[in-house]
């Protein structure tokens, strides 16, 4: 199972996007080559100030009045708090803050957050799973396992598609951002490629900096690597020695094309993020040596041993990215595998988030989080999970994942906890832009709500418009 | 179930005699022969020797649809003897306070693979599809069950007390499933549950036209529906050959030589074990279970079932059963169902977070949270939780005590074990979970969990959590989920 997919699929579902985890799929699986303030209340509200027309809502300046108010910042959570949005952005967050010519939102008390991270995945970069037609999260130029292709310089965020139906599926849960990823698949390499961080907004172009996404350890990365994990420290260093010239560019044992040794180059000695999959306590050792060695910036994405290592992850300041429902010694990289983990890393310093790996449910983010407060972690770190602790490991932490003044106003009212799995959101705004709360999943919804009585006596059947049926 | 079905198939026959077409229901004979559902591989599960257990002053979900406050549960011998107010311990019992704390049944999951896929995922642990051939009903999940499988234990620690497990749904009829108790054992008939029916594992759709497409096919849906109906054929005329007890014809001293009596005739030939569970399903005694996504492909099952004179017990999976819930409903078919997955593959694109209240909804609708995973099967109170909250945004507002059925009295229901568990209700088996709070929240922890009255999980007494052999030695302890990591 790939790393960055850290949910535990069943048999049906979905492992999907990468060919990786077809794989691993078919090894496990048959799978062959494969309203309180009520939202009508809010929306009302909305839809009287004009906000709410369309998905091209306008950025108006807004007050949110009397909320609690999860800053995630250092501020923590206040209470009856108001935050004022100008231009997209927050201007204000305060008590008895004045409005202006802005529009007044009541909270009633409810909870405040910034929009949630909806984890590494492929929001934008997949359609349906299963079809490979609609899928571009992978790279596979080579035939089978044994082709190493080396191509760091494949960029994911090209093929990003912000009409996909799953933006809005996820934004209406309050997800307001993700972070791309390049999956290792055979053909290809352990290096995946580079992703970045995207905000569901419908803006086109990826928001933060690149990010590349290498994956490690056993099962599926070791097979990409001669079948030993042994393999994939020689072959680092090997690509160290193109990037640093020892090994010259023509000779036959190059991996690399002139584009990938440059990519590559900006993440060796203190560049961009490296993500790294990998899941066994011995190999995050290796890892840690490594990364120390060539002054690489790592956060490790899934982690189920990394617990074990908590001193040194938290003294190395590598972020780690956790599915906290991976509990169960899914293969023998995770024998360590529970439900404590983030607790344990967060109370050893380790900076803790979140990530699923599921594009189309990515939506069940709030469920890891709320879960690992369930077991240890404290209640703000699991909100940082969501919202700062990406932000920040993946360079967009000046502008997003807090509420402060400066920050892009990207919020989300909840009815309750936001970590609860009994709570929805609300309103979602992104860039103070109210978002519409509907997706292909409420229009769905709105269809079969209704009940078909008209068609008992002859009416027209549900395909054609409520109104005229 | 089994009478009302007979009364509209001597309809269906009527009928069928007017048109003129066959119809392979009018087949089915009245007497079953035991030998469809003969059981050599016999259950050897024992209760786990208790006192008795009074839990006293919570909040109590009894699974019939009933909310009791302040109320006890008495447990003892294995049984529940009552549930009320101010109930009198035996001398000998356990007092467990329950205030503040809410008591359900024992979760059961209808869909699961544990022990068939079982962790650690090793190739040598991919017991779960037959996919040698599309029709392999002769094939039983139980024989590939893994006992040793932590994920068990792990949906323990979940509440989880009984769970069927199910073949892969490579192929068009994929094999019996089992229903086991939760407890830890050696062997999976130390697991299996008593006098629980097989279940048959059925799947529409994508995945086995995928699996055969290439290797012979079915790889179209009106190839697979084409096969079902070659195997019902089959079934059925197996059924008339064995459905009733025939003494061999004597041979008279006038008959020939040449007028043997035709073995085949008589005795129905050989014994076949593909045709001794779809005869099963035919009389009802194997409850049929159709992985099926789309609403129109559970629309062509349903019409299979009639032709065929077999009941659906559940469709799983059915992403898009709101779509005809009004129908499941008044045919009396669950639907076993996820709280939030879709898009994985086409049949799977209608998904809303709505289906389990859709389905839910009509009169006599039955849902079921189902998990399929071995993730999900530690928090169907979870997923449930998650689709309370989407219904009341839609303006449906399902109570506690409604929408705890959907995890433990239906699904009980759809698996034919509702007479024995699944309701907290005197005389049924004592499977009860103790939670820390609602359990429709994420921070509710299943505090004990009692199967058959034992206490076989507690998530405050490390001397009632059990761990598998495999995980022994790992250098790993239960964390406080019992389950896995820990510090030496």
């Amino acid at each position: 199972m790939s790393r960055f997919n850290t949910a535990r699929h069943s048999r049906e579902g979905g492992n999907p996007a990468t060919l990786l985890a077809r794989r691993i799929s078919h090894q496990r699986h048959w799978v062959p080559a494969f309203a309180g303030m009520t939202v009508r209340g809010l929306v009302v509200s909305l839809l009287t100030a004009g906000a709410l027309l369309s998905t091209n809502a306008t950025a108006q300046d807004v007050l949110i009045r009397n909320a609690t108010v999860h800053t995630a910042t250092a501020r923590g959570t206040l209470q009856n708090a108001d935050v004022l949005v100008r231009d997209g952005r927050i201007a204000a967050v305060g008590s008895g803050l004045t409005a202006g010519n802005a529009q007044v939102i009541d909270a009633q008390g409810k909870p405040l957050t910034p929009a949630l991270f909806g984890g590494i995945s492929e929001i934008g970069l997949e359609e349906v799973s299963a079809e490979d037609a609609t899928t571009d999260g992978t790279l596979a130029l080579g035939l089978t396992d044994k082709d190493m292709v080396v191509r760091p310089e494949f960029d994911v965020t090209l093929a990003y598609n912000p009409e996909s139906v799953l933006l809005p599926v996820a934004r209406v849960e309050g997800i307001g951002f993700t972070l791309l990823g390049a999956i290792p698949a055979p053909g290809g390499s352990i290096i995946g490629g580079q992703g970045a961080v995207i905000r569901l907004d419908g803006s086109a172009d990826p928001f933060g900096p690149k990010v590349l996404f290498v994956e490690l350890g056993g099962n599926s990365a070791a097979t990409l690597t001669g079948s030993s994990r042994a393999a994939q420290w020689m072959l680092l260093d090997q690509l160290i020695d193109e990037i640093r010239g020892r090994i010259p560019p023509a000779s036959d044992l190059a991996l690399l094309t002139p584009s990938g040794r440059s990519v590559l180059a900006r993440y060796i000695g203190g560049g961009g993020r490296v993500v790294v999959g990998v899941h066994r306590a011995a190999d995050i050792r290796q890892l840690l040596r490594w990364s120390q060695r060539h002054d690489v910036r790592i956060a490790i994405a899934g982690g189920s041993e990394a617990w074990k290592l908590a001193p040194q992850l938290a003294a190395a300041k590598v972020p780690v990215f956790v599915n906290p429902l991976a509990n169960l010694p899914a293969d023998f990289d995770q024998l360590g595998a529970t439900m404590e983990n983030a607790a344990r890393l967060r109370a050893a310093g380790v900076e803790v988030g979140f990530t699923l790996g599921d594009s189309h449910n990515a939506r069940k983010m709030r469920q890891l989080a709320g879960n690992a407060v369930a077991n240890g972690l404290p209640w703000e770190d699991g909100l940082a999970g969501l919202t700062r602790v990406p932000a920040e490991a993946f360079g967009v932490g000046d502008r997003l994942g807090g509420i402060a003044p400066g920050k892009l106003a990207d919020l989300v009212l909840w009815s309750g906890d936001p970590l609860e799995v009994n709570t929805v959101a609300q309103q979602v705004w992104l860039g103070g832009k109210a978002m519409p709360m509907r997706s292909r999943q409420t229009e769905l919804r709105d269809r079969y709500l209704r009940s078909d009585a008209t068609r008992e006596g002859g009416g027209l059947p549900r395909a054609y418009p409520a109104a005229v049926r | 179930m089994l009478r009302p079905l007979a009364v509209a198939l001597a309809a269906t026959f009527t009928t069928a005699l007017i048109i003129g077409t066959p119809n392979y229901a009018q087949a089915a004979p009245d007497t079953q022969p035991a030998r469809f559902t003969q059981d050599p591989y016999p259950s050897t599960y024992r209760v786990i020797a208790s006192a008795p257990v009074l839990i006293t002053g919570a909040t109590v979900l009894t699974g019939t649809g009933t909310r009791l406050d302040d109320a006890d549960v008495l447990m003892r011998d294995g049984r529940i003897v009552a549930i009320g107010t101010d109930l009198e311990a035996p001398a000998d019992a356990t007092r467990v306070d329950g205030s503040g704390k809410w008591v359900t049944p024992g979760l059961i999951d209808v869909h699961s693979h544990l022990g068939v896929y079982p962790s650690p995922g090793a190739k040598a642990h991919g017991d779960g599809n037959e996919s040698t051939a599309p029709v392999t009903a002769n094939v039983w999940a139980e024989h590939s069950v893994w006992p040793q499988d932590p994920g068990f234990l792990a949906a323990m620690a979940g509440g989880i007390t009984s769970l069927q497990v199910l073949p892969g749904s490579a192929n068009l009829i994929g094999g019996r499933g089992v229903t086991l108790k939760n407890v830890p054992a050696t062997t999976y008939q130390g697991m299996k549950f008593p006098g629980a029916p097989w279940g048959l594992k059925m799947a529409c759709g994508e995945n086995p036209k995928r699996v055969y497409g290439e290797k012979g096919g079915p790889s179209t849906r009106m190839g697979n529906v084409a096969g079902y109906r070659a195997a019902f054929i089959d079934a059925t005329e197996y059924l008339n050959k064995n459905g009733k007890e025939s003494t061999p014809k004597k041979k008279r001293w006038w008959q020939s030589d040449e007028e043997k009596a035709d073995s085949d005739a008589d005795s129905g030939g050989k014994r076949d074990l593909k045709l001794d569970t779809l005869a099963g399903a035919i009389q009802g005694d194997i409850k049929v279970h159709i992985h099926c996504y789309r609403a129109d492909e559970m629309a062509t099952m349903l019409d299979l079932a009639k032709e065929f004179g077999f009941k659906v017990a559940a469709f799983h999976h059915g992403v898009e059963a709101y779509k005809l819930a009004d129908r499941l409903a008044a045919e009396g078919v669950c639907g076993a169902l996820w709280a939030d997955w879709w898009g994985f593959k086409m049949e799977a694109f209608d998904g809303i977070q709505e289906n389990i209240a859709l389905v839910d909804r009509p009169q006599n609708g039955c849902a079921i949270v189902h998990s399929d995973s071995d993730e999900g099967i530690q928090r169907l109170n979870q997923e449930a939780a998650k689709v309370m909250a989407h219904a009341q945004q839609a303006g449906i507002a399902i109570p506690p005590e409604r929408a705890i059925r959907w995890i433990t009295q239906n699904p009980a229901k759809s698996m034919g074990i509702l007479e024995q568990t699944g309701t907290l209700e005197a005389g049924k088996m004592a499977d009860v979970v103790l939670w820390s709070g609602n359990p429709f929240s994420v921070y509710a922890h299943a505090e004990q969990v009692y199967v058959d009255g034992a206490r076989v999980f507690d998530r405050g007494d490390r001397s009632r959590q059990p761990q598998s052999d495999f995980m022994l030695g790992q250098g790993v302890v239960p964390d406080s989920m019992g389950v896995a990591g820990g510090v030496r």
